[in-house]
């Protein structure tokens, strides 16, 4: 069994390589921020506060375009709803641990953090980590590095020219995000659906196009994965 | 430009919802069984919201930058980036490939115009 340090030790340096993708994206949080005329203490705040970057981009466009604040709320909420699946399953994991040590551990939950600490737990081949430590070396090390990347981003967004296009990374971002996410064929079917609705539903009032999409993706997903079950016994 | 009066309000209510989120099953239900229907649910929001956010983006031209003129270059380097991300799983390399392939793209039609 590792020590609380080395099990720090142990998840800061497993989540060292995801940093590639991780600061790019707190770059692009930052730089759409200044775009979209938010001051750079306004970048920050939001990295801090709400700290999940895909729900971060989707805001800043959606207040930019005026969107209503309910809309633009419940959007965000959407988007990050997977996190309730990542903290149902690190409950298993954290039992024992101190409430107050936990709402901590729970404010720093990230799709990568989850990724790295419970493919960490599951490994049988090697000896066992301080599970609450190894979470919070994978987690410390992308709260800092995102947060430091914001406000660089808000500070580049504000001095690189329109004409580099760098709003298009925020889709490329998107693009890069989602492929690994397409894990089966009814993945794929939550992907193409939310997708053409969202193509189809953009002309919706109070941009409750991306709402629409999401929902209905996720239903066909499940709606066929329910009617393949059933079909197979 | 976005009205910064009712900014910090949205920024503090999603903080408190994403919190929420986030402390679900962690802190306030402890104990709780986690329901397996809710997981098969909820493990289909990446790929259902990411393409949702994507294809209006980029089907929608480029914005002030992009003229509107230029209807395809952005799905093209959409696709490019696509094909980046599948092969490589690499992050900088799908967000690199697809911008250059829009530089080289709207660069060709400035010059072929």
């Amino acid at each position: 069994m590792l020590s609380r340090w080395e099990s720090f030790v142990s998840g800061a340096k497993a989540t060292l390589p995801l940093l590639l993708g991780v600061v790019p994206f707190g770059l692009i949080c930052g730089a759409v921020c200044s775009e979209a005329g938010i001051p750079v203490l306004g970048a920050i705040g939001m990295s801090l506060v709400i700290f999940a970057g895909a729900s971060q981009l989707v805001v800043t466009q959606l207040l930019a375009e005026q969107a209503s604040t309910l809309v633009v709320v419940m959007t965000a909420l959407v988007i990050n709803a997977r996190l309730l699946m990542y903290s149902a399953s690190l409950a298993v994991q954290f039992r024992g641990a101190s409430a107050r040590w936990k709402a901590v551990l729970a404010y720093m939950l990230t799709d990568q953090a989850y990724a790295v600490s419970i493919g960490r737990y599951l490994r049988s081949d090697l000896p066992p980590v301080n599970k609450t430590f190894y979470y919070f070396g994978s987690a410390l090390v992308m709260w800092s590095s995102f947060n430091i990347a914001t406000p660089i981003g808000a500070y580049l967004g504000a001095v690189i020219p329109a004409g580099w296009n760098l709003d298009f990374a925020v889709p490329l971002t998107f693009i890069a995000l989602v492929v690994p996410a397409i894990k089966d064929r009814f993945a794929f079917a939550a992907a193409v659906g939310g997708g053409a609705i969202a193509f189809l539903a953009s002309g919706l009032p109070f941009n409750l196009g991306l709402m629409t999409a999401a929902i209905s993706g996720i239903g066909i997903a499940r709606l066929w994965e329910i009617s393949s079950e059933a079909r197979h016994g | 430009m976005v009205d910064m009066q009712h900014y910090w309000p949205v920024v503090v209510a999603i903080g408190a919802g994403t919190f929420l989120l986030r402390s679900s099953f962690l802190v306030l239900l402890g104990r709780a069984e986690v329901p397996g229907r809710l997981v098969r649910v909820l493990r289909f929001i990446p790929a259902a919201v990411l393409p949702a956010l994507i294809v209006p983006i980029v089907l929608s031209g480029g914005g002030e930058a992009g003229g509107g003129a230029i209807g395809f270059s952005r799905p093209v380097a959409a696709l490019v980036a696509a094909l980046v991300a599948w092969k490589t799983k690499n992050v900088l390399a799908t967000i690199g490939v697809g911008l250059v392939t829009l530089w080289i793209l709207d660069w060709i039609i400035s010059v072929s115009l």
